[in-house]
């Protein structure tokens, strides 16, 4: 049985496409599709349900407030290779959940909310996530880890401070990758600058009950759009966003998910809080000697769709595989459509060169380009 | 006169020939259509077997031809806009021509309201 979001009726309602994921009957599209719904993030805004998202809170109850949280994110820098302990209430990082070997069991936001932290991982890692922080957590502290069950939505676009604004006041104070305690509606909630489109946007964390009134509210501004999870993905991948279980996963480093600038400075070799994280022998190992593997971006020269799992070739007669595409779609913000591609590290390449990609028995050329495919507009300053 | 196929095809027939295309009900379910893969002209296909790709926002799909036969006509003009599949379907939409072998195997498609019936 699929789990539902507050959110399914309106998905109902709204005539989505539904689909499983993560667990969760989910929109892929609404009436617009798919390629309408990207266009208007990119043009206006776009709310994306993403309750299927796990939020966990950590806490320690008995400690004073003003330790409990460096408490805890000290404890996470030994799962996380992230600079966790120059966090400031009010801000959030990416990092990486790694495992033992080096393996990235997730990626995830970690989140200072003052007197406690809040993760923000992938809906289908959070039962793993769980049991792994829970592991590590309960023998060494007196820290609660609960999943949150609260809906989470995205309102993406460089509308979306004009529409957010008009429901929730202040929100123009945060910059990006910062978050705040908000009202809307006599609720509750937490707002965050930051998503998954490259655009300037807002992720809104609130009660389960009142997740339907906020998006109808949004809808109602007539400045925004529903728009499901493929959107999301063609948006994510332009803006060379990497998606857990296809970019990376549990077989896959940090290095050879051309993640380690994930790997902050300060707990590299070298670094004053250099290693002391799961995975760190090899994580630290291939900052000096290489991964095996690479992420590179490229862009097809045909509107013809290059798909995730499609061979790569070094040229168009070769019968070697070197790689593979982990993320494909039409961009259409691009004007072609866009793959990334694992390749193996042993094929040295920098952008400009062509790679192979064969479709159904024929081989189409990829001209390999940076990334990210479509510039970031994420509002980095915070207004005066 | 127009046929259906259970793999969501129309088929028109004119003389000794096709015109074959997706329907509605397809179209709509596949979502917004950015390529279509046809086969060259004079390629042999038989029923059932792979006749061309549809390639929507999300994913490809194959499209089974539906009857067997030679291939003397495709829509080129799907190349530049392949979105007509979604606008018109059943008419600029339209995919190949196909010379069919058998003109009885037409009694093996679905008429309309057979059509309408699997598609409700």
């Amino acid at each position: 049985m699929l789990k539902r979001t507050a959110l399914h009726e309106l998905h109902q309602e709204r005539e989505a496409k539904l689909a499983p994921f993560a667990g969760f009957d989910m929109p892929l599209y609404y009436r617009l599709g798919a390629l309408n719904e990207h266009l208007f993030c990119r043009e206006q805004a776009a709310v994306f349900d993403v309750s299927h998202m796990g939020q966990i809170e950590i806490k320690i109850k008995s400690f004073p407030a003003d330790s409990a949280a460096e408490t805890i994110l000290s404890e996470l820098e030994q799962l996380v290779p992230s600079d966790l302990l120059s966090l400031s209430i009010g801000q959030q990082r990416y990092g990486l959940l790694l495992k033992p070997d080096g393996g990235i069991l997730d990626d995830l936001m970690v989140m200072h909310m003052g007197n406690h932290i809040r993760l923000v991982v992938n809906g289908a890692c959070v039962e793993k996530d769980m049991d792994y922080l829970i592991g590590h957590f309960e023998d060494r502290l007196p820290a609660s880890v609960i999943q949150l069950q609260r809906a989470l939505v995205a309102v993406q676009g460089p509308m979306a401070e004009a529409v957010l604004s008009e429901l929730i006041a202040g929100l123009g104070d945060l910059a990006f990758m910062r978050l705040g305690h908000f009202s809307f509606d006599g609720h509750e909630v937490q707002v965050s600058r930051s998503g998954y489109t490259g655009e300037d946007g807002f992720e809104v964390s609130l009660p389960n009950a009142a997740a339907r009134v906020f998006v109808d509210a949004v809808c109602a501004t007539g400045k925004a759009e529903l728009a499901g999870l493929v959107a999301r993905d063609s948006l994510r991948l332009e803006a060379g966003l990497c998606l857990y279980g296809q970019d990376m996963d549990e077989g896959i480093s940090a290095m050879d998910a051309g993640l380690g600038w994930a790997v902050a400075r300060v707990r590299r070799s070298g670094g004053a809080r250099e290693g002391g994280f799961q995975g760190a022998d090899r994580t630290l190992a291939e900052f000096k000697d290489g991964a095996t593997w690479q992420r590179v971006g490229a862009h097809s020269c045909t509107n013809r769709p290059v798909r995730t799992g499609t061979p790569i070739f070094a040229d168009e007669k070769a019968t070697t595989v070197i790689g593979s595409v982990t993320s494909g779609s039409p961009a259409p913000s691009v004007g072609c459509p866009v793959v990334m591609i694992r390749l193996t590290v042993t094929h040295k390449i920098s952008s400009g060169d062509v790679v192979w990609a064969e479709v159904r028995e024929r081989r189409i050329a990829l001209t390999v380009c940076d990334m990210p495919f479509f510039p970031h507009r994420f509002k980095r300053k915070r207004r005066k | 006169m127009l046929k259906y196929s259970e793999e969501h095809e129309w088929v028109k027939l004119e003389g000794d020939v096709v015109t074959v295309g997706i329907t509605d009900f397809a179209q709509n379910e596949l979502g917004d259509i950015v390529f279509v893969e046809l086969p060259e002209p004079g390629t042999a296909v038989s029923a059932g077997g792979d006749m061309a790709t549809v390639e929507s926002f999300k994913a490809a799909s194959s499209v089974y031809a539906p009857l067997s036969g030679e291939v003397v006509e495709i829509n080129d003009t799907l190349e530049a806009d392949p979105a007509q599949v979604n606008t018109d379907p059943m008419g600029n939409g339209w995919f190949v021509k196909i010379k069919i072998e058998d003109p009885a195997a037409l009694d093996k498609l679905l008429d309309e309201d057979a059509y309408k019936k699997l598609t409700q």
